[in-house]
């Protein structure tokens, strides 16, 4: 196919889907943060913090990216979804502010809040970032109250063009099928950072073994919460574009699931890598890898889940208020010269993701020990 | 409109404090990760456990900086979709380019290199940990040069035309965006001002261990490398400041005209050293500008052109249509109230435009279309009221520009002479006055750094983009309420984050003054 706007749409919702994918793996640092409120030993404390500390930023430089991704290749989304959803994003983002600085000042000596408030900061981030990020992707299926018009930019007293309900957001996160796929993620994200930490702190089987409980109970509840989310999602109605008109279809993400038989095969692969990850973590009392196929398997489902919603001549941001101001790759998109551009940039993306995987495996060659933890070099 | 206006005032409040909180950290950033570079490529060639005990001293309040930068820099991506839609959406095409590929080029390479640079001390070779503290500096300098071209950009709009199918501009010319010639000047004025900063911070806090007579050795050696690279990034602060007054008179004269507090401008125009206006000077009376003021003969002309008896016009004059070209000559264009009656008959033909579209109608269209092209360049025009709305507030942009100037006059004085004492008189260190006077260096720096940004973001006012795109166009549907709520929780969640980090560097510091240093191998 020829680098034509239609396949350059595609495109960049394939790298959105990657980047999304990505960014649901690496929540594992959320997930674990999750955790760090429990009473355990402080040196057990800190090697979890520190396991976690050593990938946060790349967390937070992923969301960073996939934000910034969105803008230049869909900005009509990112000026409707961000504008309007105004409290599920600022909510999102200061619980991100707080993680930001709690890991580099939270032993810090005059770092005045103490170290349980920092803590308290990341256990906020854990939960609350997973949930309302898991809430924000809900939207994409189960749609957000907007409209959009284009000729308001000209009412000088009213120039906006995407318009939300009064409620800016908070409407979303008290939806319960929206909550549906946040608290999946959040048990999913709770999962592999217990994954994480078996492949980063192996030095006490005591806590290996506590991790893998940790594994089977975060697991089946995650394994609940998909299950009833891909329920809803096969069971829900979505928008189409049909001949240029946009309407609402019964069963549309099972259409789309039936009639793309890749992202099925895509969405099978995922499930199955995750499963298998959770599974022989905790069937085999020896294995600590489980992290590379249920973080390999995360990345799969994900983008399958982002396939069924943008692709198919699918809204992926469906407008309950009006169906003709939902939101296609097609008619959300960057301009075909700018999409170009873009692409020609994301070429340098093998290059990227080289050298983290490199650095990645050289900083985690070596498990983090007490011993480390008791030494003088930075740590958090 | 009152409701709309009172919006904009709070989006741009918050979008000013985010703004200024992260140019707390990010200049330190910028500047402290590469004199830490040199610091550690010093080790590496010499093995001294001396300079590896100054490097980790000096990376280690580099990291506390870093981590609340980070945090800052991620509300103002966002906040230009949560605050800013409709500008989303009117450049989104040409202005979120930028921003992905910092994420892409910029920050994967900081955030990955950042944890090689404060945990693989012991997990990697020394060349690559070399190379990882270097990676990360030039990963903080790429994503400096990517967010200034997106700056650069709304200040001067090139490389683009307006869609009016999809009622926003688009992307034509990639080069002319990334390499936009504000947009260098831009970039270089930023990153050289931090290493300027950065050096004032290591000779300011070298200061203190001399004061207190700690690792004395650790303070002299700390003060050259932080006193050389603050030096040159003075020097190439004020190259590049040049640089970026030539655009601004070029391509913004009306922010230099405010700059200045120039109203009527001359042939030979004097540039005001120092001075204090006169609060009842508007543009439409006949006031005087300054009740008191301190002038340079043809100084302002040679800045905005450097040719010491060009015209420089002022505020009044460009209300009027007396601009300069490009290549400095002056000219007769329209007025703003000419501009504004453009701006609205390209409003109109992207009404009809649209109005033909929705019937079918493809002659109208190109009609409609050849109309709007005709009268395109001054859309943002359209919007306002009246010719004085094109004007910024004159004060806040001339105080912060002097202010900037002077305290950047003082800084390379300071540098001189730091590096003078440090290699040829020493014992001039040891006087207290000269080290409270480098400790309190650290806050003038902050002051002079901030003015620099303040000059640059009120003297463009109205403009969210120049000419095509005023502030209050560019807003989200939320109310003032939404907006002034969180404010106040940024303000308070970013206030208490600097306590703490100021804290905890002023007792990192302490405890770095009493490491023993002294029993290290040189």
């Amino acid at each position: 196919m020829a680098m034509s706007i239609e396949f350059l749409q595609q495109y960049w919702w394939l790298v959105i889907a990657l980047l999304g994918g990505m960014l649901v793996f690496l929540l594992f640092v959320q997930g674990g943060q999750s955790m760090l409120l429990s009473h355990r030993p402080d040196i057990e404390q800190s090697m979890m913090v520190n396991a976690l500390g050593r990938k946060w930023e790349l967390t937070f430089t992923t969301l960073v990216v996939f934000g910034g991704a969105f803008f230049a290749s869909f900005p009509l989304f990112y000026s409707t979804s961000f504008g309007g959803a105004y409290w599920l994003w600022m909510l999102i983002l200061f619980s991100f502010i707080l993680q930001a600085v709690s890991y580099e000042f939270r032993s810090k000596p005059g770092n005045i809040f103490g170290t349980r408030t920092y803590d308290t900061f990341l256990f906020i981030n854990g939960c609350v970032g997973c949930v309302l990020l898991g809430v924000a992707v809900a939207m994409m299926f189960f749609g957000g109250e907007f409209t959009v018009t284009m000729g308001s930019i000209l009412d000088g007293n009213s120039p906006v063009i995407s318009r939300w309900a009064p409620t800016r957001g908070l409407e979303a996160i008290v939806n319960w099928r929206n909550l549906v796929l946040g608290f999946t993620v959040l048990f999913l994200a709770r999962t592999t950072a217990s994954l994480y930490f078996i492949s980063m702190i192996g030095h006490d089987a005591k806590f290996v073994a506590g991790q893998r409980r940790s594994v089977a109970v975060n697991g089946a509840i995650f394994t609940v919460f998909f299950l009833l989310f891909v329920a809803l999602l096969l069971t829900a109605k979505g928008v189409e574009v049909k001949d240029g008109v946009m309407q609402w279809v019964d069963y549309k993400y099972l259409h789309n699931l039936l009639s793309q038989s890749w992202i099925a095969v895509v969405l099978l692969l995922g499930v199955v890598g995750v499963l298998y990850g959770i599974i022989k973590t905790i069937l085999c009392k020896t294995y600590s890898r489980g992290i590379r196929w249920t973080g390999a398997g995360t990345v799969f489902t994900v983008m399958a889940l982002f396939f069924l919603a943008g692709y198919g001549n699918t809204a992926y941001y469906p407008s309950t208020l009006d169906v003709n101001s939902s939101l296609t790759i097609a008619n959300s998109s960057s301009s075909e010269f700018t999409l170009k551009v873009m692409s020609i940039v994301s070429l340098i993306t093998p290059v990227v993701i080289a050298y983290i995987a490199y650095v990645w495996h050289s900083m985690d060659r070596k498990q983090i020990t007490p011993q480390e933890m008791r030494s003088d070099s930075h740590k958090y | 409109m009152n409701d709309l206006m009172s919006v904009v005032d709070w989006s741009r409040a918050q979008f000013a404090l985010t703004a200024m909180y992260h140019w707390l950290f990010v200049p330190l950033t910028l500047g402290l990760s590469v004199i830490v570079a040199v610091m550690e490529t010093i080790y590496y060639r010499t093995h001294s456990e001396r300079w590896l005990a100054i490097t980790k001293f000096w990376m280690r309040l580099f990291g506390i900086n870093f981590a609340i930068g980070v945090a800052t820099g991620i509300i103002l991506e966002f906040e230009f979709g949560s605050n800013w839609s409709n500008y989303s959406w009117f450049v989104g095409d040409i202005f979120g380019a930028p921003l992905a590929i910092e994420g892409l080029l910029a920050f994967f390479m900081e955030s990955t290199f950042v944890a090689v640079m404060f945990f693989g001390w012991k997990k990697v070779s020394p060349k690559f940990h070399l190379a990882a503290t270097w990676l990360t500096a030039i990963g903080a300098s790429i994503s400096a040069l990517w967010i200034l071209i997106a700056n650069a950009w709304m200040q001067y709009p090139v490389g683009m035309e307006f869609d009016p199918a999809q009622m926003r501009n688009v992307m034509d010319n990639f080069r002319e965006v990334a390499l936009s010639p504000v947009a260098m000047h831009k970039f270089c004025h930023a990153v050289f001002s931090g290493w300027a900063l950065a050096g004032v911070f290591v000779v300011g806090v070298s200061c203190w261990f001399i004061m207190k007579r700690r690792n004395i050795e650790m303070a002299l050696r700390s003060i050259k490398v932080g006193g050389i690279i603050g030096l040159a990034g003075m020097l190439l602060t004020l190259w590049s400041g040049d640089g970026s007054a030539l655009d601004v008179a070029r391509v913004q004269p009306m922010k230099l005209a405010a700059m200045e507090g120039l109203y009527q401008g001359k042939c030979g125009q004097e540039i005001v050293a120092a001075g204090i206006l006169n609060p009842d000077k508007t543009p439409e009376n006949d006031e005087d500008p300054y009740l008191f003021d301190i002038s340079i003969p043809k100084g302002l002309s040679f800045l905005a052109t450097h040719d010491f008896n060009a015209f420089v016009p002022g505020i009044n004059d460009l209300i009027d249509g007396i601009e300069l070209t490009p290549e400095g000559d002056t000219i007769r264009t329209e007025s703003y109230a000419e501009r504004i009656a453009i701006g609205k008959k390209a409003h109109a033909a992207l009404r009809d435009y649209d109005a033909a579209r929705a019937v079918g109608d493809s002659l109208g269209m190109a009609a409609a279309q050849k109309e709007l092209k005709a009268n395109y360049r001054y859309f943002g025009y359209g919007y306002l009221d009246s010719p004085y709305a094109a004007v910024p507030p004159v004060a806040l942009t001339f105080y912060s520009f002097h202010t900037m100037v002077i305290l950047g006059g003082y800084l390379l004085l300071f540098f001189l002479a730091v590096l003078w004492m440090v290699y040829r008189k020493q014992s001039l260190l040891g006087r207290r006055w000269i080290q409270i006077l480098g400790m309190l260096t650290i806050p003038i720096v902050y002051v002079c750094s901030q003015a620099g940004w303040v000059t640059a973001e009120v003297g463009r006012q109205p403009w969210i983009i120049q000419d095509l795109m005023p502030v209050q166009t560019a807003i989200s549907a939320i109310s003032a309420g939404t907006v002034m709520l969180t404010f106040w929780l940024f303000a308070l969640v970013f206030t208490a984050f600097l306590a703490a980090e100021v804290c905890i560097m002023l007792r990192q510091i302490s405890k770095g003054s009493k490491s023993d240093y002294q029993s290290l191998k040189d």
